[in-house]
């Protein structure tokens, strides 16, 4: 990575971010630990079914210590300044996807709802053009995966009508 | 080595039948066509289309992707040379002379001698693969489980820790993917782990979920966060695409020095292309007669990168086939697409498939053939690619890696994962932590896990057998080693600083 714009300043101050990781492995960690510690053992010779999950858990916390160290020492490299709306409106996008699959609202609709938020996104204003667009191409795909691969995408009011 | 051409020649036979070539031609298209895309790898390609085909031939489909994955490091230097952003770390080394040579007009010669040199140095690895790969066949037969979980290690450890920026957080993205590889059902003994009830997670993370999600809805959501700075610049392609006979003459020994750089450190289970391409572009550095060229635009600074790129892809080839051990994004995701068949490389894929590994290696040829004409009297064809209104390329991208899953399976969970995984490959570009060692871990864990039980079985629960092979103890060595040396010579993999 060589940004050389917008940089934050990246100093020697602790880095809240980095703690955040590292707690967040911490508590996988503990996730992990907890689910094995629900596995009945069974095995008689070797390694059970537990093992493994432990084995990772330990190799988390140590690497959790390992960020914590880092971002208390402000060792990150330092990050871009960003734009969170973008990044929102295409989360948006997604949520609305699996929200008209999970429906039923079919792919044609689901898709061209993520393409058009995703173009919004990164900032185009012409929403019938687009939506126009993300239709003809979704439906085309829905032909394609239909008659050639013949792969059944999930069906709403649209595809019915094809 | 009679054998091998004997092999080789059936392989030939298989590749030629004429569904083949179409599977390798439509390879190479999709891949490069994929491959110039700004952003999309190699790795993406094959994990996009792999649900889509999972209905095909598995021979016919794997000659597919393995024209997708030559295709798709022809495609990513045309990026690197005529927009300055590298798809991928590889591409770094000729992005920094091949953009210059663009921007002073010499852009055409920067393609011819960038693709001749792909299919050069793709050539002489191939045969390198080709001859290497029954040897190292050979020598797996006797590789025990321990062997295995040793050998597996080691890749573990060479992904993640030994040339990255920083070996923590390269080890921390291996664990993420260790931990991801523990959901679902417990293959020996059929209890199910990290699964909470959810009835989608008894089958484990999908590869390809993971992988589309990391690097296709992670990656734009990267570069919606920060479009605001400068917009990519697209040179055109000025000047004549052929090159001069003072070109091929300081353009051949690149080619081949940068092979030989490429090929064996791909083929060692160390993983990436990063760093022969970087020690090749420093070599071409240090011999030029030209150093005042370097950094304006050296054409020795595009041969030598380039051929070291294409040659380590097909060095990775060598421990994905012959020991089921990918070493790079890439490769693990061509494993995913083996594994979607029931087909498990390694030596036993040899002794029972040999039909379908020599044909795949025999197709590698025909496609590094099919893309030096598909490179570069169509390359205009492909640079108009480039110009699609970025909006639209990532509302496409993005249609394209939902599809993938809707086709597989339509489910919310299954949906949510991806999301969910896109979101975790944004934050991990944000705080940049490496994305190939969590495919990898995903990948391999189970593998090693599985090895390491099974070898513990075997001796009775006694975890002495792991140094009792004399394997497997010199690869837990090595392993160990390669862990304590980035911490110890900080230098190591460190000169790609003094790059820039």
């Amino acid at each position: 990575m060589t940004p050389d714009s917008g940089l934050e300043q990246a100093g020697r101050r602790v880095d809240r971010a980095g703690v955040v990781i590292a707690a967040a492995l911490a508590v996988l960690a503990a996730v992990l630990v907890w689910d094995a510690s629900k596995l009945p053992s069974t095995t008689m010779y070797g390694m059970g079914p537990e093992a493994m999950p432990i084995v990772i858990a330990i190799g988390l916390v140590i690497l959790a210590v390992g960020n914590l160290i880092d971002a208390l020492r402000g060792k990150l490299p330092a990050r871009e300044r960003m734009d969170p709306k973008p990044v929102w409106r295409i989360v948006c996008g997604l949520a609305l996807l699996i929200a008209i699959i999970g429906c039923g609202g079919g792919f044609i609709l689901a898709t061209s709802a993520l393409f058009v938020t995703t173009s919004a996104a990164f900032g185009r204003r012409a929403v019938a053009v687009d939506t126009a667009i993300a239709l003809v191409i979704t439906t085309l795909i829905y032909l394609a995966f239909d008659k050639l691969l013949t792969l059944s995408l999930p069906a709403g009011p649209l595809e019915r009508l094809l | 080595m009679m054998d091998t051409f004997a092999a080789l020649a059936h392989g030939m036979a298989v590749a030629i039948q004429p569904m083949n070539l179409l599977y390798a031609l439509i390879g190479v298209i999709l891949g490069t066509a994929v491959g110039v895309l700004p952003g999309i790898g190699p790795a993406l390609t094959v994990a996009l289309l792999l649900p889509v085909t999972y209905k095909l031939d598995p021979g016919g489909s794997l000659i597919m992707f393995a024209g997708i994955y030559y295709g798709g490091m022809y495609g990513g230097s045309t990026t690197a040379i005529l927009i300055n952003t590298p798809g991928e770390s590889a591409s770094m080394a000729t992005a920094l002379e091949g953009n210059k040579m663009a921007k002073a007009g010499r852009g055409g010669p920067a393609l011819a001698t960038s693709a001749i040199g792909s299919f050069v140095a793709g050539t002489i690895a191939t045969i390198g693969l080709a001859f290497l790969a029954p040897w190292l066949v050979d020598f797996a037969v006797r590789f025990g489980p321990e062997d295995y979980f040793a050998l597996m290690c080691v890749a573990f450890v060479t992904v993640s820790a030994t040339f990255g920026d920083s070996p923590v957080r390269g080890l921390t993205s291996l664990f993420i993917g260790l931990t991801l590889g523990l959901v679902g059902i417990d293959k020996l003994t059929g209890q199910a782990r990290l699964a909470f009830g959810i009835p989608e997670l008894l089958d484990g993370v999908e590869v390809t979920t993971l992988a589309v999600g990391l690097f296709a809805v992670g990656e734009a959501l990267y570069v919606a966060s920060r479009r605001h700075h400068a917009e990519e610049k697209l040179e055109p392609v000025r000047g004549s695409l052929w090159m001069t006979r003072e070109d091929w003459r300081r353009s051949w020994k690149p080619w081949l020095r940068g092979t030989l750089f490429g090929f064996p450190i791909g083929a060692l289970p160390a993983g990436g292309a990063e760093i022969p391409t970087f020690l090749s572009y420093s070599t071409e550095r240090r011999l030029t007669k030209h150093p005042e060229e370097f950094g304006k635009g050296a054409i020795e600074g595009v041969a030598g990168p380039e051929a070291a790129n294409n040659a380590s892809a097909a060095g990775t080839l060598v421990p994905l086939l012959t020991l089921g051990l990918p070493t790079s994004a890439t490769a693990a995701m061509m494993l995913a697409g083996f594994q979607q068949y029931g087909l498990n490389p390694g030596p036993l894929l040899f002794a029972e498939r040999p039909d379908l590994v020599w044909g795949l290696i025999a197709s590698l040829f025909i496609a590094n053939g099919m893309l030096l004409v598909l490179n570069l009297p169509l390359v205009g064809l492909w640079v108009r690619l480039l110009a699609i209104p970025q909006p639209w390329l990532y509302a496409g991208i993005l249609v394209f890696a939902t599809m993938g899953t809707i086709a597989a399976k339509p489910s919310v969970v299954e949906l949510s994962m991806l999301a969910a995984f896109g979101v975790m490959g944004f934050l991990m570009r944000r705080f940049d932590f490496p994305i190939a060692p969590v495919v990898i871990g995903l990948i391999l864990g189970p593998i090693a896990e599985s090895q390491l039980r099974r070898a513990l079985a075997i001796s009775l629960g006694d975890p002495m057998v792991l140094l009792q092979s004399p394997i497997s103890a010199t690869l837990l060595g090595v392993a160990v080693i390669a862990l304590l040396a980035p911490f110890v010579l900080k230098g190591l993999g460190r000169f790609k600083a003094n790059e820039d």
